[in-house]
């Protein structure tokens, strides 16, 4: 565990260069999508997985997996969220379900975001509304004299952009008029995730996962692996929960022998098992650095690792990456800099999925107050080691909707305690019924049990639809005025 | 009893269910509040306590449960947490909180906290793959535990022997609701929607050993009756609950009749009868497990539309020309299921209509407008 600094004046921002770590936790994730993608081009199978299920098991059978909810982000982060979304509604899916599951199931029903653009020459048709304003060589904005508005910087302008389903242009005869839709499609990495041989479900994180995998399995029609995790109201896994899940295990890699062709290799699924405690553990010491304060990095960094933790748990390079991670940020510490590119004056516990389609509105005010965030719940959600299958079995038991909420308060505390928070942000998340749920009644207790205030606003992990940016802004505004006057009275106490 | 005579008793007994508990606790009898959903009421029974249905309310305002909810939550839930906050479930003697629903999960944390020192909370977490020996041991786990604290609550131990009785009880009861739902559309010029529903929900409020008979009673009188002449239109209900007096009212104003349904409220919970054996906890964890074609419950052969189309064949048998949904607003499973229930609908030339409703609900001329329109395409 990090120890806390003793010089506590303000650090330097980081030169604007991506540390070794970060490289390779990108090519990590890069990775197992591409291998993926391969795996597909050789004719094997490949899972869609659930974020927390085990995936210790596919691992042992060298089945290759990806993740819808880290596609979900991805996609909600490149801003088609939206229009994904608003493809499920028309498929019938109802806009209070779960954005990233929307946008999954539109996915996986094969639409798509195009860029529009002339058959007759193949040129993209460029909405003349996005784009950034032109500058000139003093960095002045230039003025259209016609209209009298800022004139937009045709470098930074994009084409239309409309809903088209793959599984159309696929259909088309092979020539150019194909070529050119299939080269149309948005070019984002997450578009390029081959569709689902198998499904894996492990519902500790929500129900919803159930009926979710439950659809894509219908479209696809495939098989679906379920990993049960009844909710769990204590705070130890006890054994009969444990002997359930045990058994589940066992259910599952029958299921896995028949799908890969393979029999259940021992030896893989004991490495993929030390490879993802490493990871944990590695993962865990990331996360520790944030208790330094000031801290050697942003907070929200860790929104973006967590990609690696959900989908390369069992993957050695994931160990290496963030251990290399761990070092880049232990050099921080001795140089004194960090990856927030703001001085730090406060520091928040951030509750909840962030608005992954409005990231930069989320950071601004945090930036403008100069709050950094060192405190998230994924820390100790999934920093679990364990040492045998039944420890496994508790460990999976353990996801952040699946705990009652002593336990959730009890991570959440610890936490803000290590990393030393001043206030407390929560994301009503209109995505995720589990997860805000109980968050007014935890609210009520870190006031209590912290001394420390917190603030809710409303928002959505992928749907643009339900963020207020000004309600948003006003909330974190409201935070650091009660942060302030929080530490004006600790003052005046300890006077 | 004649018919009009046990109908008006149903009526009451629906429209006011603090009576009904005010008269068991004045029998001396105590009270378990059951929140839905597949909670082995048969437990709270052979303990000699009475389960008590609580599944919202139409009359209340969601206010004290704010402090615990934010909006984005099913108003049954939330009415739920707000009748034991706001002193309308103050004489009960404990809640049992099943789990298994996303809203449910944080609102049995939100229960357990709110009723503090008031109430016993029971907590109850089903599980998905409950079919093999492993899910029936994990059911029977669960059930043990929820054993283990209504016998506290009771003050007398729960035997073999009275959850036996129980369970018979119950699989009477479960026969004579199918049995009457039948009825119900036979004689659907007598019992209309509302009554129905009246009849139905009254199930909740009563014992079991006193809603029974008086449901047989009621089928017999109903057997005798030469069958309606029914010149309206005949649907399927489908959704959580839809016990609401006002909206039922605009169905029997437009003279469309229920032909059977697939609520969670009415038939999905008395559809699947429990084994009777020497082993009575195995017993319902079995029953658990042959739940069927639910959208809350795991379909182990998800690939297939197995929900979809039986529900369409169920509106096919029941006679019924149409189907209407009525979906509970921010009810994710049921949400999640529409899609593929419309293809089976679609794929069977099945009309339906969808109608969002919620607890909080005041106005009906939306769906008094969507029912009239749906009326008039049934009878094309």
């Amino acid at each position: 565990m990090a120890e806390e600094v003793k010089n506590t004046e303000a650090k330097k921002p980081a030169k604007k260069k991506v540390s070794p770590g970060v490289l390779a936790l990108r090519k990590v994730v890069d990775d197992v999508y591409e291998q993926a993608r391969e795996a597909k081009k050789r004719g094997e199978p490949v899972g869609w997985s659930s974020s927390k299920f085990p995936c210790e098991l596919a691992e042992a059978f060298d089945l290759k997996v990806v993740y819808p909810e880290n596609q979900a982000a991805g996609i909600a982060a490149n801003r088609d969220g939206e229009m994904l979304c608003q493809a499920a509604e028309d498929m019938g899916y109802d806009n209070d379900i779960c954005g990233y599951t929307r946008i999954s199931l539109a996915y996986a029903e094969g639409f798509r975001v195009g860029r529009k653009f002339d058959p007759a020459t193949g040129e993209f048709i460029i909405n003349p509304a996005s784009g950034k304003p032109l500058k000139d060589e003093n960095g002045n904005v230039v003025i259209d004299p016609e209209t009298g508005k800022p004139k937009k910087d045709p470098k930074t302008q994009v084409p239309y952009e409309e809903l088209v389903n793959i599984n159309e242009i696929e259909a088309l005869p092979d020539g150019p008029e194909k070529e050119m839709r299939l080269k149309a499609l948005k070019p984002i990495r997450q578009n390029l995730m081959p569709m689902p041989d198998f499904v894996l479900c492990c519902n500790n994180i929500c129900n919803c996962m159930t009926k979710w995998y439950e659809n894509i399995a219908r479209i696809h029609n495939i098989p679906l692996i379920m990993i049960d995790i009844p909710y769990n109201n204590d705070v130890e896994v006890d054994d009969s929960k444990v002997r359930y899940v045990r058994a589940q295990f066992d259910a599952a890699i029958k299921q896995l022998e028949q799908i890969s062709g393979k029999k259940f290799d021992e030896k893989k699924f004991e490495q993929a098992c030390a490879n993802a405690n490493r990871s944990a553990t590695a993962w865990l010491r990331v996360c520790d650095y944030l208790q330094y304060k000031p801290a050697p990095m942003s907070g929200f960094d860790l929104f973006n690792h967590m990609a690696d933790i959900v989908t390369a748990r069992g993957k050695v390079e994931t160990a290496e990456a963030f251990e290399q991670l761990a070092r880049d940020l232990e050099e921080n510490v001795k140089e004194g800099t960090t990856t927030l590119p703001f001085p730090e004056k406060k520091r928040i516990m951030f509750e909840g999925i962030p608005c992954w389609p409005k990231l930069p509105q989320l950071f601004k005010p945090l930036k403008e107050n100069g709050i950094n965030v060192t405190a998230v719940v994924y820390a100790p959600a999934f920093g679990f080691v364990y040492k045998d299958m039944d420890g496994m079995a508790r460990a999976y038991y353990k996801a952040p909707n699946s705990v009652c909420i002593e336990q959730g308060v009890a991570w959440r505390e610890g936490i803000c305690r290590d990393n030393k928070v001043d206030g407390v942000l929560v994301h009503y998340n209109r995505s995720c019924k589990p997860w805000s749920g109980y968050m007014a009644e935890m609210q009520r207790r870190f006031t209590k049990d912290l001394g420390v205030p917190t603030a809710g606003f409303d928002g959505d992990q992928a749907d643009p639809r339900n963020f207020n940016a000004a309600q948003y802004e006003t909330r974190v505004q409201g935070l650091m005025e009660a942060m302030e006057a929080n530490e004006k009275n600790n003052e005046t106490k300890e006077a | 009893m004649s018919i009009e005579a046990l109908l008006d008793k149903f009526a009451a007994v629906s429209a006011h269910p603090k009576a009904q508990l005010k008269k068991y606790k004045a029998e001396g009898k105590k009270v378990i509040g059951v929140l839905p959903y597949y909670a082995p009421e048969e437990l709270v029974d052979a303990a000699g306590m009475v389960p008590m249905g609580v599944w919202g309310a139409n009359d209340q305002t969601i206010s004290m449960a704010k402090e615990y909810c934010a909006t984005f939550y099913c108003t049954i839930a939330q009415l739920g947490l707000e009748m034991l906050l706001n002193g309308t479930l103050d004489e009960l003697d404990g809640v049992i909180t099943p789990t298994i629903c996303d809203t449910l999960r944080p609102m049995s944390q939100n229960i357990r906290v709110a009723m503090g020192g008031k109430m016993p909370t029971i907590f109850l977490a089903h599980p998905q793959n409950r079919f093999a020996e492993w899910g029936l041991q994990f059911t029977m786990d669960q059930y043990h535990e929820v054993k283990r604290q209504l016998e506290k609550i009771a003050s007398k131990a729960i035997t073999p022997e009275a959850l036996q009785a129980s369970i018979k009880l119950y699989n009477r009861y479960r026969r004579a609701a199918r049995r009457f739902v039948e009825l119900a559309s036979e004689h659907c010029d007598v019992i209309t929607a509302v009554k129905r529903m009246q009849v139905l929900k009254s199930a909740w409020f009563m014992a079991k050993s006193e809603y029974t008979p008086l449901l047989e009673e009621l089928n017999a009188e109903l057997e005798k009756l030469p069958a309606a002449k029914w010149t309206g239109s005949k649907v399927v209900t489908s959704g959580i609950i839809c016990d609401n007096p006002k909206l039922l009212q605009i169905f029997d104003d437009n003279h469309i009749a229920i032909a059977a349904d697939d609520v969670a409220h009415e038939s999905r919970f008395f559809k699947t009868d429990a084994p009777e054996t020497d082993d009575p906890i195995r017993d319902l964890a079995v029953q658990f497990a042959n739940r069927d074609h639910d959208i809350l419950l795991y379909d182990p052969q998800s690939a297939k539309n197995r929900r979809g189309e039986f529900v369409a064949e169920l509106v096919k048998k029941s006679g019924a020309q149409g189907l209407v949904l009525f979906m509970q607003q921010f009810c994710d499973p049921e949400e999640m299921e529409y899609p593929y229930l419309k293809k089976a609908l679609d794929d069977a030339g099945i009309p339906h209509i969808k109608l969002g409703i919620d607890q909080q609900m005041r106005d009906f001329g939306q769906a008094q407008t969507a029912i009239q329109a749906f009326a008039d395409v049934l009878s094309l």
